[in-house]
C-alpha cells in the first residue's frame, strides 16, 4: 500500500493500516452517487471514501473472499494517482492479473491462493514529479491464507526530502502545532476537572473517542455533513460529560470516596467504555465522509492540507474563547476560584457542584471537538482517545496539573516535541518521545511550567 | 447443561493455569506497591514485559543460556524500577501513576516498533526459547493428561507446578517481610508518610525498595507467561493487563498475603467461565448473533473487569479478605 509520506508522518502507521481494504462494491457506489448531488470530481472522491468506510464495515466484502493484494498509489503533492497499470505474477513468472488504479489511486488484485507473488507497476505511467523510491518498481510479497495483503510501493514526490522547497523541520513544526493544539483542546477539560475536583480522570480519553465516534455515526451513517455533525456530537459530548458527573462522580464525592479510589474507579470506567466501544464500533479505523481527498497546498517551506489548516484555526479560536470565558465571564471566574481553593469558593457563595457540572460539560464538548479533529487527520478508531490520553497527561503535567493555561501551553509543547522528534527517532516511536519528555519534566520541574510548588505535595 | 459443565471444566483449567500464575505474580507485586506501601504503580505490565523478553531475547536472539536470560530479565526489571522511582517517588501519588502507565505504553511501543525488530522481533515477537526449561520436566512433556475434565500436556503441568511454587515462595517472602521491621515501616509509610519521616526513617529509600521488590515479582510473572505461551509478543503486554491484576488484587483483598493469589484465581475463573458460556450461548443461538458475535466475547472480559473494578472500589474496597481500615484509599 502506498500512501503519501506526509500522511505517514501525521499520526503513525496505524492510521493507514486499514486503508488497503480495496475497491468498494459497484452497487453501493452508484447508490451513494445518486443520493448526494455535488460536483462530479469531489463527489467521486467523497463517495469512494464513504463507500470504502462502509466496505470495511461489512464483513465479507473485503476480507472473506480470499487472498488478494491491495494498495493505494498517492503522494501528498500529486494526490491519488489514477490509471497506473499494476501487474501481478506468481513466483514462477505466470501472470495472474493486471489492473489499473482507480480515481482514488487504489488497486486490488484477487489471487488464486496463498503463496509468493511478485507485483510490479508501470513506471512510465506515473505523473510528472512522482518517482519510485529506492526499492524499485517490483515487490515480492508473501500472502497468507485468506489475507488481504497491503502493498506499499514507496512513491516519492520530493515533498519529504530536501528537494521541492519544503524544509522538513518547518513541516514537522507546523504538523506539531496542529497536533499540539488538538491535544490542548482535549486536555483543557482534563486539567479543569483535576483542578476543581482533584480527580485524575483516566477515562477522559474515552470522552474523546465517544465524541469522535458519535460524529462518525452522524456523519457517515446519517449522511449529515461533518460540521453540523460535529456540533451535534459536541452537544451529545457535553451531555456525556454531565452524565459522568451526575451519574458517577457526584455520588462518589457524596459518599466520601477517596481520590485514589476515585482514580481506580476512573480506570475501571475507562476499560469498560473502551471495550464497549470496540464491541459496538468494531476494531476498524474509518475516515469521516468529508474532506478526505484533499491535496496538500504548498506554502513555500511547508505543505498543508486545508483540513489541517482548518484544524489549527478551529483549535486556536476555541482555545481563545475558553481563555476569554475563564477570564471574563462569571462562570469562568467561578471555575478558577473553585480550582484555586474549593472551600473558600464555596464560602464566598459559589455553587461548587454547579461549577463542576459546567466544567464536565465543557470538558465533554471540547474532548468531542478534539476527537473529531483527531479523526480528521488520523482516522476514527476505538482506542484513539486512550492513546491520546497519555500525551494529554504529558501536556497537562508539563504545564502544571490543574491549571487551564498550563494545559494549553504544555500540550502545544508536547505536540510539537512529538512531531519534531521524528527528525531523530523512527516514526513509529514518536509517542515515546512525548512520554520521555514527561519523565524528564518531572525530574527537573515537577510542578510544571505554570504550576505552583504547593500542588505537588 | 453439558455446555455449563464444559464451561466449568475449562474455567477450572484457567483457575490453575499459567495465566492465573501470571496475574497472581503481577498482583503480588502490586500488593507490595499499592497494598502495603501505597504506591500507585500502573505500569506493572512493563516489568512483566522486561521479564518475558529478558528470557526471549537472551535465548533466541543472543543464544545465551536460559538461566542467564532469567537473570537478565530480573536485572532489567530492577533497573526499570530505579528509573521510574527516581523522579516520581518524592512527588504525590498520582504522578507515579501517570509516569508508570506512560512508561509501560512507551516501552511496548518501542518493543513493537519496526526499528526494534532485529532485537525484539517487532509485532511478531519471538518464540522458541522455552525448550531448555520444558526439558527439565521430570516427566514426559508430550503426553496429555486428564485433570478435572480438561486436558493438560505434560509441559503445561510442569509450567504450572513451577509457577505455583514461585507463587508460594513469593507469598512466603511477602508474609515474612511484612511482619519484619521493614514491613512495619512500609505499612506506616502507607498510613502516614510524614509521621515516618519524623521518626527519622528514609521514606524515599523504603519506597524505592518496595518498588524494586514488586517489580521483580512482576518480572517473574512475565517470565512464567512467556514460558507458558512459548512466545513473547509485545502486544501481549497491553496495559489493560495491569488493570486486570489490580482487579484481581482488589477482588481478593489488598494488603493481605493471599489476597492477590486467590483474587487472580477467582478472576480468571470468572472471566473464563463467562467467556466459554457466552460463546456457547451464541453458538446455540440463545444470544442472537446481531446482539453479540463470538468475536466480541474477547472484549466482554475487559468490560466485565471495568464494571467489577468500579463496583468493588465503591462498595467493597477491601475485597473478599481485606480489612477496610488497612486499604489505603486517599491521595497524599
Amino acid at each position: 500500500m502506498t500512501h503519501a509520506p506526509h500522511r505517514a508522518r501525521e499520526h503513525g502507521a496505524r492510521s493507514s493500516a486499514e486503508q488497503g481494504q480495496g475497491a468498494p462494491p459497484r452497487g453501493l457506489r452508484t447508490w451513494r452517487a445518486w443520493r448526494t448531488g455535488r460536483r462530479p470530481l469531489v463527489l467521486a472522491l467523497l463517495v469512494a471514501a464513504i463507500a470504502m468506510a462502509l466496505a470495511t464495515l461489512v464483513p465479507g466484502v473485503a476480507s472473506a473472499e480470499g487472498e488478494r493484494l491491495v494498495g493505494t498509489l498517492q503522494t501528498s503533492r500529486s494526490g491519488p494517482i489514477e490509471g497506473v497499470e499494476i501487474t501481478v505474477e506468481t513466483a514462477d513468472g505466470d501472470a495472474v492479473d493486471s489492473v489499473e488504479t482507480d480515481e482514488d489511486g487504489r488497486f486490488a488484485v484477487d489471487l488464486p491462493g496463498p503463496g509468493q507473488y511478485s507485483i510490479s507497476l508501470d513506471e512510465d505511467a506515473l505523473p510528472e514529479g512522482v518517482e519510485l523510491g529506492t526499492a524499485g518498481a517490483t515487490r515480492e510479497v508473501t500472502v497468507d491464507l485468506g489475507r488481504s495483503q497491503p502493498v506499499n510501493f514507496g512513491l516519492v514526490d520530493g515533498s519529504s526530502g530536501a528537494g521541492g522547497g519544503t524544509v522538513r523541520a518547518v513541516q514537522l513544526l507546523v504538523d506539531g502545532l496542529r497536533f499540539g493544539l488538538l491535544i490542548a483542546v482535549c486536555a483543557v477539560g482534563l486539567s479543569l476537572i483535576f483542578g476543581t475536583t482533584g480527580l485524575t480522570n483516566f477515562a477522559h480519553g474515552e470522552l474523546v473517542t465517544i465524541g469522535a465516534i458519535i460524529a462518525w455515526y452522524i456523519n457517515v451513517r446519517g449522511g449529515v455533513p461533518l460540521i453540523p455533525a460535529t456540533i451535534i456530537a459536541m452537544v451529545v459530548g457535553a451531555a456525556v460529560g454531565a452524565l459522568n458527573e451526575r451519574g458517577i462522580w457526584r455520588p462518589l464525592r457524596k459518599r466520601g470516596t477517596g481520590l485514589i479510589a476515585a482514580l481506580v474507579v476512573s480506570i475501571g470506567l475507562s476499560l469498560l467504555l473502551r471495550y464497549a466501544i470496540q464491541i459496538v464500533y468494531g476494531g476498524f479505523s474509518n475516515p469521516y465522509g468529508d474532506y478526505q481527498s484533499q491535496r496538500a497546498v504548498n506554502y513555500g517551506v511547508f505543505t498543508m492540507t486545508n483540513r489541517a489548516l482548518a484544524s489549527i484555526v478551529i483549535s486556536i479560536v476555541v482555545l481563545v474563547a475558553v481563555a476569554l470565558m475563564l477570564q471574563r465571564t462569571k462562570i469562568g471566574k467561578a471555575m478558577r476560584a473553585v480550582a484555586d481553593n474549593r472551600d473558600l469558593a464555596a464560602s464566598s457563595g459559589i455553587d461548587v457542584n454547579r461549577v463542576i457540572l459546567v466544567v464536565w460539560m465543557m470538558g465533554g464538548a471540547l474532548a468531542t471537538l478534539g476527537g473529531v479533529l483527531l479523526g480528521l487527520s488520523d482516522q476514527v478508531q476505538w482506542d484513539m482517545g486512550f492513546r491520546l490520553l497519555l500525551l494529554m497527561f504529558a501536556g497537562v503535567t508539563l504545564g502544571g496539573l490543574g491549571t487551564a493555561y498550563g494545559a494549553l501551553v504544555g500540550s502545544v509543547i508536547v505536540g510539537v516535541f512529538v512531531q519534531m522528534s521524528t527528525l531523530v527517532i523512527p516514526d513509529d516511536m514518536k509517542y515515546v518521545g512525548g512520554l520521555l519528555l514527561l519523565i524528564v519534566i518531572l525530574v527537573i520541574r515537577p510542578q510544571g511550567i505554570l504550576g505552583s510548588r504547593a500542588r505537588i505535595g | 447443561m453439558a455446555d455449563l459443565l464444559n464451561a466449568f471444566a475449562i474455567a477450572g483449567k484457567a483457575f490453575f493455569g499459567f495465566q492465573a500464575i501470571f496475574f497472581a505474580l503481577l498482583a503480588i507485586g502490586i500488593n507490595v506497591h499499592f497494598g502495603y506501601t501505597g504506591l500507585l504503580n500502573f505500569g506493572q505490565i512493563a516489568f512483566a514485559m522486561l521479564g518475558g523478553f529478558g528470557i526471549a531475547i537472551s535465548v533466541s536472539q543472543w543464544g545465551l543460556n536460559f538461566w542467564l536470560g532469567v537473570v537478565i530479565g530480573l536485572v532489567s526489571a530492577v533497573v526499570l524500577a530505579l528509573l521510574l522511582g527516581l523522579p516520581t517517588l518524592r512527588l504525590r501519588a498520582d504522578y507515579l501513576a501517570i509516569v508508570t502507565i506512560a512508561t509501560a505504553e512507551g516501552l511496548r511501543l518501542v518493543f513493537r516498533s519496526v526499528s526494534a525488530t532485529p532485537v525484539t522481533g517487532g509485532t511478531r515477537g519471538l518464540s522458541a526459547f522455552n525448550g531448555s526449561f520444558i526439558d527439565l520436566a521430570p516427566w514426559e512433556t508430550q503426553t496429555r493428561h486428564r485433570v478435572l475434565g480438561t486436558s493438560w500436556s505434560g509441559g503445561e503441568l510442569w509450567v504450572a507446578l513451577v509457577g505455583w511454587s514461585l507463587v508460594a515462595l513469593t507469598s512466603l517472602l511477602v508474609w515474612q517481610l511484612m511482619r519484619s521491621p521493614w514491613g512495619r515501616v512500609v505499612k506506616a509509610i502507607r498510613e502516614d508518610e510524614d509521621a515516618v519521616r519524623a521518626l527519622g526513617k528514609n521514606v524515599y529509600a523504603y519506597k524505592m525498595q518496595a518498588l524494586v521488590l514488586g517489580g521483580i515479582f512482576g518480572a517473574l510473572g512475565g517470565m512464567i507467561y512467556a514460558i507458558g505461551t512459548g512466545s513473547a509478543i509485545p502486544d501481549q503486554y497491553q496495559n489493560a493487563n495491569t488493570f486486570l491484576a489490580y482487579a484481581a488484587l482488589i477482588l481478593g483483598g489488598a494488603a493481605r498475603v493471599l489476597g492477590p493469589v486467590l483474587g487472580s484465581m477467582l478472576l480468571l475463573f470468572i472471566l473464563q467461565f463467562a467467556d466459554t458460556l457466552l460463546r456457547a450461548l451464541i453458538e446455540n443461538g440463545v444470544i442472537p448473533e446481531g446482539l453479540l458475535s463470538s468475536t466480541d466475547v474477547a472484549q466482554i472480559r475487559f468490560v466485565l473487569v471495568g464494571i467489577g473494578l468500579m463496583l468493588l472500589l465503591v462498595f467493597r474496597p477491601q475485597g473478599i479478605f481485606g480489612d477496610r481500615r488497612e486499604v489505603m484509599l486517599d491521595a497524599r
